[in-house]
């Protein structure tokens, strides 16, 4: 069993969390949601019916008491208007929490990173629990700290790319770095690169794309399920490394020592 | 968040037998990895780890290199004042020593300067006791202009002060602070400390977070070996460190290894640490942290040092003088610690040389501070 992850005022017992979007149905969404076990599930504001909340098909279907919500302002271009989302979300949903998104360029959906930061200090100013995606800039993840996000999503790579964890080295930086948790949101295409993400020390890995288009995505969520507690559990038993190192006979450096 | 409340979860007996509990198997896991824990430093720290002495020599030395060069940047202390208004038990200028009080005017600092300058010096740290009277703060904002003009780099060793006074003694050119926690078992700390303001645990240990938040680009740690269980202090200054480093990230940071020396008055070390430890907790320290600053300065002796140059440290003191006026004005004061290595900043310079390390004697610009 891991240990739970706290994120702001909720604690969460996986460390999987997932999305909503290019399910082939509502249906096929909501069961690989269950059987993945997450309880933390973004949902597009752009996808919702937000002024008739209470017809909306998708949020029915989210409508388990372990599944907590986390809507996102993916297809705001600028800081403004992200807030003006955040705000209908916060409305609609009823949550405070937010998974900051801000990809001007549609092509590669690459995260703005000066608008994001921008975002992210205005809304926590509004009492937004904020969890931004961004590069994975470890500069940029402690810029962000300071104003006040909740947690930080870098990018493994490109998203919807299945590429894995192209960003490794800056990513490590940014787990040793950071006094909030480090979700690896995008690029996250096989469970052995979740369980990866887990290993290196990511505190929780956000997986959609490679859930959703999976031929059986209920059965790819078990699988993602499992890596990702196997990786975490090897990264707190810190049993991973032992390489081994010879024994050195002779003691050039510390030979002094016997003479002084 | 500031540190105490984080090193309230940590309790010192406990840390101390977990230390002495690591195993050669903890070491050699640590050895091998990549990016060290704080458990892995307690196992490199630990008595289980002298009989790998030779191969954390190398990997110190290899890190050193990888981060650092082969270069060793070069310091002098030049001591202000020995008035003091707190009791320490280890220290020469402890309140309670009868000895000749001395605070340098304007002048005196000047002509301390100029011997300082004369041997090459262009890294200086500053060094006085505690007493607001005559060393607070409005000394300091008289003295610093003077020294300023004469120094790329200055350092301050003075009593924990006030963020706002971090933030006034910054715009004044200060770039880096050292505050020492003596020792992290906040019951000797208060037997070693029974009287004026650094009886105040707490203060002190948060030192660094007013520090960090005042935006003062260096700040070292240290704890007084021998004061208390050196393994279990060097422990908690880890821990130290590693929130330090989180929580102030736009910050560096230094570390120091001041052993209890004798002095007028002197008290015995709780416990002795040998020439083989203090290598065992440089290195230690190295392989834990590629990136901080490891200082040595003239308490230890010459052959010592000539071999630590090459194990992890990165900047020395030579030619030091530990007593207000020694360079110039006074030179037959009381030391507030015994130097054991009298050798000139040049003959030092030349022991660097031969070691194939480049002695650096300027490495800032008061301009990168200057706005």
């Amino acid at each position: 069993m891991n240990q739970p992850l706290k994120i702001a005022d909720k604690t969460f017992s996986s460390r999987l969390f997932t999305g909503t979007g290019k399910f082939s149905s509502i249906k096929v969404m909501e069961e690989a949601i269950l059987a993945s076990g997450s309880e933390l599930v973004t949902v597009a504001l752009k996808r919702v019916a937000h002024q008739q909340i209470e017809n909306d098909q998708l949020l029915a279907h989210l409508n388990h008491d372990h599944i907590n919500l986390l809507p996102n302002t993916s297809g705001v271009r600028t800081a403004k208007e992200a807030v003006y989302a955040a705000e209908l979300a916060r409305e609609a949903l009823e949550t405070n929490w937010l998974k900051l998104e801000i990809h001007p360029d549609p092509k590669y959906l690459m995260p703005d990173p000066i608008e994001t930061l921008k975002a992210a200090e205005a809304l926590i100013k509004l009492d937004f629990i904020v969890l931004p995606y961004c590069h994975a800039d470890p500069v940029l993840c402690k810029r962000l700290e300071g104003v006040g996000v909740s947690a930080v999503m870098p990018l493994g790579a490109p998203i919807g790319s299945n590429q894995g964890l192209t960003t490794l080295a800056m990513l490590e930086i940014i787990i040793q770095q950071s006094t909030v948790p480090v979700i690896i949101d995008a690029g996250i295409g096989k469970p052995s690169q979740a369980a990866q993400a887990m290993e290196i020390g990511a505190d929780a890995v956000l997986v959609n794309t490679a859930l959703a288009t999976a031929n059986d995505p209920i059965a790819m969520a078990i699988a993602f399920k499992q890596a990702v507690e196997a990786g975490r559990l090897a990264y707190e038993s810190a049993g991973l490394t032992p390489i081994s190192n010879n024994a050195v006979a002779s003691s050039p450096l510390t030979s002094f020592l016997n003479t002084i | 968040m500031l540190f105490t409340e984080y090193f309230n979860y940590y309790q010192w007996d406990i840390e101390q037998a977990s230390i002495y509990a690591k195993t050669t198997e903890d070491v050699v896991r640590a050895l091998a990895k990549n990016n060290r824990t704080y458990e892995d430093f307690k196992s490199l720290i630990s008595p289980a780890a002298l009989p790998f002495l030779e191969q954390m020599a190398r990997l110190s030395q290899r890190e050193t290199q990888k981060r650092f060069g082969k270069t060793i940047q070069l310091y002098a202390p030049l001591y202000l004042s020995n008035e003091c208004q707190n009791i320490c038990t280890y220290c020469g200028f402890s309140l309670d020593n009868k000895i000749p009080r001395k605070t340098l005017t304007a002048l005196e600092v000047l002509q301390e300067i100029a011997v300082l300058k004369e041997m090459g010096y262009q890294h200086v740290l500053l060094v006085t006791g505690e007493a607001q009277q005559q060393v607070g703060m409005d000394y300091f904002k008289q003295m610093l202009p003077l020294i300023k003009k004469h120094f790329a780099h200055i350092a301050l060793e003075v009593q924990p002060l006030d963020e706002e006074d971090y933030l006034t003694l910054h715009t004044l050119g200060v770039n880096t602070v050292l505050v020492y926690q003596e020792t992290y078992h906040r019951e000797d700390y208060r037997l070693h400390h029974p009287k004026g303001k650094k009886s105040n645990f707490n203060y002190r240990l948060e030192t660094p977070d007013r520090l960090g938040r005042a935006g003062i680009h260096k700040i070292g740690l240290g704890a007084l070996l021998g004061l208390d269980d050196w393994r279990t202090d060097s422990a908690f200054t880890a821990l130290h460190l590693q929130y330090l480093e989180k929580q102030y990230w736009q910050s560096r940071f230094s570390i120091s290894f001041p052993r209890l020396r004798p002095h007028i008055g002197g008290l015995e070390p709780k416990t002795i640490i040998t020439d083989r430890e203090l290598v065992q907790l440089i290195c230690a320290w190295r392989i834990f942290n590629s990136d901080i600053e490891l200082s040595m300065s003239t308490r230890e002796s010459a052959s010592f040092r000539d071999n630590i140059i090459k194990l992890g440290i990165t900047s020395i003191s030579a030619g030091s003088k530990t007593n207000p006026g020694g360079y110039a004005v006074e030179p037959q004061s009381l030391e507030q610690f015994e130097i054991d290595d009298g050798r000139s900043p040049v003959e030092i310079a030349a022991v660097i040389q031969k070691a194939g390390y480049d002695p650096v004697w300027k490495d800032w610009d008061p301009a990168l501070q200057a706005i």
